[in-house]
């Protein structure tokens, strides 16, 4: 038998959580559930009518196995019927089996809101306050819509009790959060405001946490309240005299409310009128006063819910940031914490102080505490502690003190948890570059932080180097000399080598001088790395040695060998091996004068913000931490620093319509490799990797792009014959954006990547679903099209409970797309609320056959934190197809008349997935094209037609996809009347199956 | 306050309230990887941690954890003494409560916990009241059960 049962003591229910219990393995649980969920489900829809308390009973059990973590799919309707029992308890059990096992079936929402309205309704206190629980605990559209203009009411009547009030308001609280524009504003918002004066702190307040957050969105209507709270406040912290009772928890009067009050006010600036200014400052200094008191209890709790208030006051304090005074007594307070013997104490000061330092008056006074801080973070036990004491030491980090922060940084780094290694990497990178004022202190510790953590040092940290060293004459030498130091080491990291590899390419001359450091033993030391490298290095690489070859052109001999080798000429890797063959028939025709152009030293990099700090902003994520504001100070002071470097502020202009147009110069990349037509590998390397292998090809002012036409053709000078400057500016363009809109090209994960197509490929065959999800956004499509004319509905949903600002969406084409396709949309609604979904509707007209995809461009502002990325849209040729029906005779007289060898594009490659008919006959179908029965003598082999419709032609289209079961292999034949059509087409396909 | 788990050493959910629209599955996984996080976590660490963009203030009393995902603005100490108000008010309720009042009754620590917190804020945080409105609601009841002796740790007594 059960121990414990209370209250009415459902003994049946005791007894099944009891068996559960002794149930000794899993398989036995399920067992005893399966016995049970059946026993219920006969009793629900056997013969005999169930009283209420087996109704209540049986629906308390279900409950319980669906908190087990097992699905329930059945009871609802008996958790309904539970809500218009007259017994109390009765109605208690469905309301909560409602608020926990919440289903959006319409019906059942109908028939709970006619039992919660007849709740409301009824006049009973516990009656009412069990349906605005359900209300609350649910927040549904629904339930939004059919009471939020009910709750105001019964808010502010006069007649409603106390406990009802409450009740309602954080009803109406929660509503708001859920559906914002149900909620209707009106008379009653005045009165609410005048709770804070009621008589009841408990109504005071569950009212002061629903003025916060109506105060958040509408300020001005809620302006009143501020001088109401300072009263409230000031009532309870400074007159000692007024016994609270109840209210007063471990001898610290009201602290729930008084952190409820000080949160309202962080909703507004310190308010104009000086008599209510002395009085919160008088506020304000009384709780900073007592903290210095004695403890009136040795209790943990008291101490608790004392600087509970505390940290509040401090943060509102912070957010005021006018009155020098408290500011910095603020930060003595927290100052005394850091060494607080409470862990909880020493974390919080930390996290508190991160803000402090952003305040022009107290950041002398956080800078006092540098050394504890060190200390903290060399002797905390806790990682999260550690972690804060870095986020402080960064923010508390200027010129006066950056050598001794970033070298404390990097020799915790070498001990530092691996969870929290990259983030430092990152803040060591940020603080070296901003506060550098000698660059070679920061390529020391750039060189530093690639020894010490070299697997976190991402591709950021390592281009920026980069950048800095090109853009900076005065550095050059000694980068090179001190990049060539480090790679005698007999293990370096790979991040060194690349770095090593760039610079030298570039900057070899300027130490060649030195017989220790010829020409031929930076090339020995750098080939030394090959082998050990990855391909993406190797590449880069190989562009170092074609820049020797014109550098030095003693060393051509050796490093033509090198490239001549079959492990280079026939490696297996395409990248290599297309680099290999075209620098080493580069440095065999083109003359000196040409390889001195095409291999020039880089043109220095736009000025621009700090890649890696956009990076560090986006680890940090939006509801970023002590720091939104943080971040965004340390962005104004960047971009201070900036102007002030280049007399404008006209790069960061150039830097933000660089950003936007991304996307089109990398797939200018793509393409550029299509019109060669012949089957080059290049064009399927994925876009992800494009600007990577771009980015590594750096060392000679000609991009992985361009190169392959550069190839065949004699026109050494790039596709467009523009001179070779305009080369090196793509390259550029294509290297710094890829720095600045995203993480690393490579990494393949994150969620915030430049232009994410992650999903792009299973819209092929299909028009509806999610394109793209992250924490904070879905975004899904519904397409449709007919002819050359489609329409793309595309749902913006907000996956947080913060508001999206500033959203936009624009539809970008890359320069080659824009002749052949036309994109309209509407401006999008600039606000998302949180847990909404937006809808963009996008017209679309095909023009003329076009392979690249336009691109959405999403912007948006989530707690303080800019987002902005691209993600392609699915929008490809085959979704112009109208399918065409036609008999076997047909379709062979056709197949024939096409059948010149550029309309034909064939293709033979492996399943990716299971070879199921009925699957590839849906593709096949969902790709657009009509699928045509016994066309084909043999019946395994599909065989299909359409037209491809264009605004200035129509292509016909004829396909066959012939499978081979037992080598698991396909082969797929296009023929259109287009060449162009045929290839785009095939390719589109063959990644289906 | 977005949500509150109450589980024990070995990871079993004791009780969940979610205080934003999610899921079940999307509940389920949460709740899995917070309860491995906090687990993971060493006796006399900080109470609070930063979690996905959420900070976590989190509590064990004898065989029990409860664990509260706050917002960025939110305050982490009282959160700490919501956690504590909330054990107080289940140990005034069922007498030196312990885990198994929790997993037995459940229901009521759902109650008790509806009149303390909703929406995920301070509804009421006098003891006096909310305890008054649970037993209002019980003598509502027809039947009451009788306490039955328990050689059991409570979890008041065994603050972490």
């Amino acid at each position: 038998m059960p121990a414990v049962s209370k209250g009415d003591g459902m003994r049946g229910l005791a007894v099944f959580i009891s068996d559960i219990r002794n149930c000794k393995s899993k398989e036995a649980e399920i067992k005893r559930i399966n016995k049970e969920l059946a026993n219920i489900r006969s009793k629900f829809k056997g013969d005999k009518a169930l009283d209420g308390y087996s109704k209540k009973k049986y629906v308390c059990k279900l409950l319980f196995i669906f908190l087990l973590g097992h699905d329930i799919d059945f009871g609802h309707m008996e958790a309904v019927n539970l809500l218009s029992s007259n017994k109390y308890t009765e109605k208690q059990i469905g309301y909560l089996f409602i608020s926990v096992l919440v289903n959006s079936n319409s019906d059942l929402i109908r028939l709970i809101n006619n039992g919660i309205k007849n709740d409301l309704a009824s006049r009973n206190p516990t009656h009412m306050n069990l349906s605005l629980h359900c209300i609350a605990n649910v927040g549904s559209r629904e339930m939004a819509e059919a009471f939020a203009a009910d709750i105001p009411r019964i808010l502010v009547a006069g007649d409603t009790m106390d406990s009802v009030k409450q009740s309602a308001a954080l009803c109406l609280l929660r509503l708001n959060r859920t559906s914002p524009d149900l909620v209707p504003m009106g008379e009653w918002t005045a009165r609410v405001v005048h709770l804070l004066n009621d008589q009841h702190l408990g109504v005071v307040t569950s009212a002061t946490s629903l003025i916060t957050t109506l105060a958040q969105k509408s300020p001005d209507d809620f302006k009143t309240s501020v001088s109401l709270a300072i009263a409230r406040l000031s009532r309870i912290v400074t007159s000692a005299s007024i016994d609270l009772q109840d209210y007063t928890y471990y001898f610290v009067a009201a602290p729930w409310l008084s952190v409820k009050l000080l949160r309202l006010l962080q909703c507004y600036p310190p308010p104009e009128d000086g008599a209510l200014r002395g009085r919160l400052t008088e506020c304000l200094e009384t709780i900073l006063n007592k903290a210095q008191e004695p403890p009136k209890s040795k209790k943990v709790q008291h101490s608790n819910a004392k600087n509970a208030v505390l940290f509040e006051a401090i943060a509102l304090i912070i957010h005021h940031d006018s009155e020098p005074t408290l500011l910095v007594r603020a930060c003595n307070q927290l100052g005394q914490f850091l060494q607080h013997r409470e862990t909880n104490l020493r974390y919080l000061a930390l996290e508190s102080m991160c803000t402090l330092a952003s305040s022009e008056f107290s950041h002398e006074a956080v800078k006092t505490h540098i050394e504890t801080v060190i200390n903290a973070l060399k002797t905390e036990r806790d990682v999260s502690v550690r972690q804060r004491a870095v986020d402080l030491l960064y923010a508390m980090c200027d010129r006066s003190n950056a050598k001794q922060i970033v070298a404390e940084m990097l020799s915790y780094l070498e001990t530092a948890d691996y969870s929290i290694r990259e983030e430092i990497v990152l803040k060591v990178a940020v603080l070296a570059e901003k506060y550098a004022v000698d660059y070679t202190w920061y390529v020391d510790t750039i060189l530093n932080l690639i020894r010490v953590a070299g697997d976190q040092v991402s591709e950021e940290v390592w281009y920026r180097v980069i950048q800095i060293v090109i853009n900076r004459d005065d550095v050059q030498g000694y980068a090179a000399k001190t990049v060539f130091e480090a790679l005698q080491a007999p293990a370096c990291h790979e991040n060194l080598v690349k770095v090593g590899g760039y610079i030298l390419g570039e900057f070899g001359n300027l130490i060649a001088g030195d017989s220790r450091s010829s020409p031929l033993v930076q090339f020995k030391l750098l080939h030394s790395k090959f082998h050990l490298c990855s391909v993406p290095t190797r590449a880069l690489l190989l562009s170092a040695y074609i820049k020797f070859i014109n550098l030095f052109p003693e060393v051509k001999a050796t490093i033509q060998e090198v490239l001549r080798s079959d492990s280079q000429l026939r490696n297996a890797d395409v990248e290599l091996q297309q680099r290999a063959v075209e620098y080493l028939r580069l440095s065999t025709i083109a003359s000196t004068d040409i390889l001195a152009t095409v291999l020039e030293e880089m043109p220095p990099f736009p000025e621009r913000e700090s890649s890696i700090l956009a990076k560090l902003k986006r680890r940090k994520g939006p509801g970023n931490q002590p720091g939104a504001e943080e971040a965004r100070q340390e962005r104004e002071r960047e971009r201070e620093r900036e102007r002030s470097l280049n007399g404008s502020a006209e790069h960061r202009e150039g830097g933000a319509a660089a950003s936007a147009k991304s996307s089109p110069s990398v797939d200018v990349l793509s393409v550029a490799a299509l019109p060669t037509n012949r089957p080059r590998p290049v064009s399927s390397v994925s876009l992800m990797q494009t600007p990577f292998l771009a980015s590594c090809a750096a060392p000679s002012s000609l991009s992985a792009g361009p190169m392959t036409s550069l190839y065949p053709s004699a026109d050494l000078l790039g596709p467009t014959g523009s001179p070779p400057s305009t080369g090196g500016s793509l390259l550029v363009d294509v290297f710094s954006d890829s720095l600045q809109a995203g993480p690393a090209p490579l990494d393949l994960a994150p969620p915030n990547t430049a232009v994410s197509e992650d999903n792009f490929s299973r819209f092929i065959c299909k028009n509806n679903g999610v394109l793209f999800e992250n924490q904070l956004l879905q975004i899904g499509l519904k397409s449709e099209y007919r002819q050359n004319l489609g329409r793309i509905y595309v749902f913006f949903g907000n996956k947080t409970s913060n508001q999206f600002l500033d959203f936009s969406s624009t539809v970008n084409c890359p320069d080659l797309l824009k002749t052949k396709l036309n994109v309209h949309t509407k401006p999008a609604d600039p606000t998302i609320d949180a847990g909404a979904q937006l809808q963009q509707i996008l017209n679309i007209e095909c023009l003329e056959d076009f392979t690249p995809a336009p691109v959405l461009d999403i912007q948006f502002r989530y707690g303080g934190t800019l987002q902005n990325f691209g993600v392609k849209l699915p929008v490809m040729l085959n979704k112009f197809f109208q399918p065409t029906e036609m008999e076997a005779q047909d379709f062979f007289q056709r197949w024939k008349q096409l059948g010149a060898p550029q309309q034909e594009v064939q293709k033979i490659f492996k399943a990716k997935h299971p070879m199921d008919t009925e699957v590839t006959k849906a593709k096949i179908m969902g790709f657009g094209t009509a699928l045509l029965d016994g066309v084909d003598p043999n019946p395994t082999n599909f065989v299909g037609a359409g037209v491809i419709h264009t605004k200035n032609t129509q292509v016909g289209c004829l396909l066959r996809l012939e499978p081979n079961t037992q080598a698991q292999m396909y082969r797929l034949t296009l023929r259109t009347s287009r060449d162009t059509v045929s290839q785009r087409l095939s390719d589109l396909l063959s990644e289906q199956f | 306050m977005r949500f509150m788990l109450l589980f024990s050493r070995q990871g079993k959910l004791r009780l969940q309230k979610w205080y934003v629209p999610l899921g079940d599955q999307e509940k389920r996984r949460l709740g899995r990887e917070l309860v491995q996080t906090i687990l993971g976590r060493k006796a006399k660490m900080c109470s609070f941690l930063e979690w996905r963009d959420l900070k976590v203030v989190y509590k064990r009393y004898a065989s029990l954890y409860f664990c509260c995902a706050i917002e960025e603005q939110d305050n982490e100490l009282i959160t700490l003494e919501v956690i504590h108000r909330y054990v107080e008010l289940l140990d005034k309720y069922f007498g030196s409560v312990c885990e198994l009042d929790i997993i037995f009754n459940f229901e009521k620590a759902y109650f008790i916990l509806d009149e303390f917190l909703l929406g995920g804020e301070a509804q009421e945080t006098s003891k006096k009241s909310v305890l008054k409105a649970i037993e209002q609601a019980d003598q509502l009841q027809e039947v009451r059960a009788v306490y039955l002796p328990r050689p059991l740790i409570p979890l008041i007594s065994q603050a972490f």
